[in-house]
């Protein structure tokens, strides 16, 4: 039976992992191919870089990280941020990222999407996007808009629509994270992973919210979500891969199991 | 003893990957588009990603057809991944209806509508029986997919293991002699997909001490 994974997110700037991480075991916790080794061994199932270099020297240093990561870690790889166009795309791809993330850059020239996809293979190209809640319906139903530059800017796009029109052209796969709910670790916004699982049929990643393992188990079960990604509740330490991966488990959520703990 | 490892570089992507997990095995692949050295190859790997009509354009312009068919038929170790399994079968239905290496008799088809596609993410193989390019894998382990098609095999003795998706099975290892091929990414599935890419470079070390004429016997089905 397909599993639903479990994705650990990492904020880069030149090259290193820079928000707070707490391998206390690890030599340099801000070592990307360190941490992603001892994430790999814990279990988890892909790993996500986001990128928030701001120049082109640095941009330089994540295409060295990747492919160092690549080359000792053999799970998938996302790499997102700044990804502008097919040339950077194909950059990422070919020093290892196995999939790319395009955010803004596909609200503002949504071909890029399509131009990845053909170039490349839906497979690789994800779509993310940051919905915040808006003005409800005159019907009461929810929705949602998208925002660009990390959450910065309004676009006036209801997101349901933007994630329809993203698999259209091609996206494999869309990393949906609320605006709302992101950083305060209360919960994903559920309703919002409900709209778009209703509305598309690629996997759908969950993300911004998760606190406790109880809201992973929400946003696979209840949101439909194919996968959760997180950055807080792992690198702080509070839980493991593997004791989150144990509760799915407790919980009816099928899960790659962590190698070690099953054999 | 050298191995001469060939990955087919036909312009699709994840030949990195590949190429690491193979240098994982303690071997140095060559990756090429030449024609020449998979003539001349101990042991091949086709990788792929992408669209099949695609794979089979590129597969031609560099003039790779005839010498991936005839590689294989002279049975020396062959692997093939995702995309690089499903251009064996005769035809593929991706984006109409495409003419493939028809190595493997079968079709390759798409997923029912209603499912999540692509079928992505880390799933379970059922060996339906032991191969060396196996071996040490334990039944049920996990390995990561990414895919929309899945090969649909004529001959039901090609299919070496099976997984479940969307309550269906479909044929997730191919395999017939030294020829073995896997819907899934044996490269980006942790430490069972490295033990695959180890076994079969033991494969092509154990094969390559072998005469040519004594290697083409077990493909003779």
């Amino acid at each position: 039976m397909l599993t639903r994974r479990v994705i650990p997110c990492f904020d880069v700037a030149n090259g290193r992992v820079v928000k707070g991480v707490s391998f206390v075991a690890l030599r340099d916790a801000g070592d990307p191919v360190e941490l992603a080794a001892q994430y790999d061994r814990d279990g988890a199932d892909e790993l996500v870089f986001l990128d928030i270099t701001a120049s082109s020297e640095g941009r330089a240093s994540v295409y060295d990280m990747i492919a160092r990561t690549a080359d000792q870690v053999f799970i998938p790889l996302t790499v997102g941020g700044g990804v502008r166009s097919v040339q950077d795309m194909r950059q990422m791809l070919a020093v290892g990222a196995d999939k790319v993330s395009v955010n803004t850059a596909a609200v503002e020239q949504p071909e890029l999407v399509n131009e990845g996809a053909y170039r490349f293979g839906s497979q690789c190209i994800v779509v993310a996007i940051d919905a915040k809640r808006t003005v409800p319906r005159a019907d009461g139903a929810a929705r949602w808009e998208v925002y660009l530059h990390g959450g910065r800017t309004p676009t006036g796009f209801d997101a349901i629509a933007w994630a329809r029109e993203a698999v259209a052209r091609g996206a494999g796969e869309l990393l949906v994270t609320s605006m709302d709910t992101d950083g305060h670790q209360d919960g994903y916004d559920l309703d919002l992973l409900c709209a778009v699982r209703a509305a598309v049929d690629v996997p759908i990643v969950a993300s911004g919210g998760a606190g406790t393992p109880q809201h992973l188990v929400d946003a696979l079960v209840e949101g439909g979500s194919d996968a959760v990604l997180a950055a807080s509740i792992f690198h702080f330490g509070t839980y493991t891969i593997g004791s989150i991966k144990e509760y799915l488990a407790a919980h009816g959520v099928p899960v790659r199991p962590v190698r070690g703990a099953d054999a | 003893m050298t191995v001469d490892v060939v990955i087919v570089d036909y312009g699709a992507g994840n030949l990195r990957s590949v190429a690491r997990a193979v240098a994982h095995a303690g071997v140095e692949a060559l990756v090429t588009a030449d024609p020449r050295a998979v003539e001349a190859a101990r042991a091949v790997v086709m990788p792929g990603v992408g669209a099949a009509a695609d794979t089979m354009a590129n597969l031609r312009a560099a003039g790779l057809v005839e010498p991936v068919r005839e590689y294989i038929a002279s049975g020396r170790p062959f692997l093939g991944v995702c995309m690089g399994l499903q251009a064996l079968f005769d035809v593929s239905e991706e984006g109409g209806e495409h003419a493939c290496l028809g190595v493997v008799p079968g079709r390759v088809v798409r997923f029912p509508q209603g499912l999540t596609v692509p079928h992505m993410g880390w799933n379970t193989v059922k060996l339906r029986r032991p191969h060396p390019v196996f071996e040490g894998v334990a039944q049920g382990s996990y390995f990561y997919f990414v895919h929309s098609y899945y090969p649909r095999p004529a001959d039901d003795g090609t299919v070496a293991g099976e997984t479940e998706y969307g309550g269906a099975r479909f044929a997730s290892v191919v395999a017939r002699g030294n020829l073995v091929a896997t819907q899934f990414h044996p490269e980006k599935s942790g430490a069972d997909g490295l033990r695959v890419y180890a076994n079969f470079v033991r494969l092509a070390l154990v094969q390559g001490t072998l005469e040519p004429a004594a290697l083409a016997a077990p493909l003779g089905s």
